[in-house]
């Protein structure tokens, strides 16, 4: 089914395309139908530059384990690193 | 009839509020008079996979448009990226929709070689999309696929669609519903329900399930795709189309 719903949120960062770098200002999370995996439905990932249009987005189709495991291991990458390094931009 | 001979394009057409909106047209060359289908394309977008059930309408004898109802968030995108500006600015309202339905539905109707009927046929969301356009828009016949959301409360925690049971009582055309007794959205239960509410209000209809069959049945290219059940409804699309708009 289509699921409609949508997590939005604002992120700073750069991720790389085909097309070469670019920097995200936007994100968008949800569990809907994928475009490419093969799966019936994914944790779907846009991280975007609307600025920038509609073609400025690295795109991510996850299966939900696989969500849970890449979510599990940022929080765990973040834990071990000390808080001063990450304040420190 | 089917025919090799039809011309496939890009096209412009008049949408929702004057809008000027890009569509993807298939239509058969001969001028023999020919009923005109609106294929509404799902949420991932106006993609490889609808331009191509466009062109199949073609093939089998009937004028077909699909609007690309991304067309106004991200003119000139690739599908995928458009679909997902369009999520994040909230999804196309479904007065909008409408205005872009008739825009298709007029365009139809405009064409040469147009017999003055026009059908609707919706995948997925667009199968609520059918619903909502044949409820409201003088359609000669629709076919909703496995639409979901038409009926029923939306589950905690997703976005609530405006519920469309009251839309049985205006039914234009008569409706073609093709469902998976696999699927969860819509249950067998809620299609159940929806067959109620047309039979109770009088409307001419049909509706086919399939065992072994979920959500997304047709698509060929997903893991959803149930070869017996989408060759099965292609059969009924055909049949249904050809007694109610003319092939």
């Amino acid at each position: 089914m289509c699921t409609y719903q949508t997590e939005l949120l604002k992120v700073a960062g750069s991720g790389k395309g085909p097309a070469g770098w670019l920097r995200f200002t936007d994100a968008s999370v949800y569990v809907d139908h994928p475009v490419h995996a093969m799966a019936g439905h994914t944790v779907n990932v846009d991280l975007r530059n609307p600025a920038d249009g509609p073609s400025a987005r690295v795109a991510l189709e996850l299966h939900p384990q696989a969500a849970r495991e890449l979510a599990e291991a940022i929080l765990r990458s973040l834990a071990a690193v000390p808080e001063a390094v990450l304040a420190g931009g | 009839m089917a025919t090799d001979a039809f011309l496939s394009e890009t096209v412009m057409i008049t949408g929702h509020g004057g809008d000027t909106i890009e569509a993807y047209a298939a239509l058969p060359q001969d001028p023999a008079p020919r009923g005109g289908v609106v294929v509404i394309h799902h949420m991932p977008g106006y993609d490889d996979g609808t331009k191509e059930i466009t062109r199949n309408f073609a093939y089998h004898g009937y004028n077909a448009v699909c609007p690309n109802l991304y067309w106004r968030e991200a003119p000139g995108a690739e599908p995928s990226d458009a679909a997902a500006t369009s999520r994040a600015q909230g999804g196309v309202p479904d007065d909008r929709f409408l205005g872009d339905a008739e825009g298709a539905m007029r365009y139809l109707k405009g064409l040469a070689n147009s017999n003055g009927k026009v059908g609707i046929i919706g995948y997925c969301s667009g199968g609520r999309h059918s619903w909502l356009a044949n409820g409201s828009l003088p359609f000669d016949a629709a076919v909703v696929c496995y639409g979901a959301f038409i009926i029923g409360e939306t589950p905690e925690g997703l976005p609530p669609r405006q519920n469309l049971a009251h839309l049985a009582t205006t039914m234009s055309g008569p409706i073609l519903g093709l469902f998976g007794n696999e699927d969860v959205f819509p249950t067998p239960a809620q299609v159940d329900e929806l067959e109620g509410l047309l039979k109770d209000a009088g409307k001419p209809h049909e509706f086919h399930r399939y065992d072994n069959a979920g959500h997304a049945f047709f698509m060929v290219d997903r893991t959803s795709f149930r070869p017996e059940a989408a060759m099965d409804g292609w059969a009924r699309i055909w049949d249904f189309f050809g007694r109610t708009i003319g092939g």
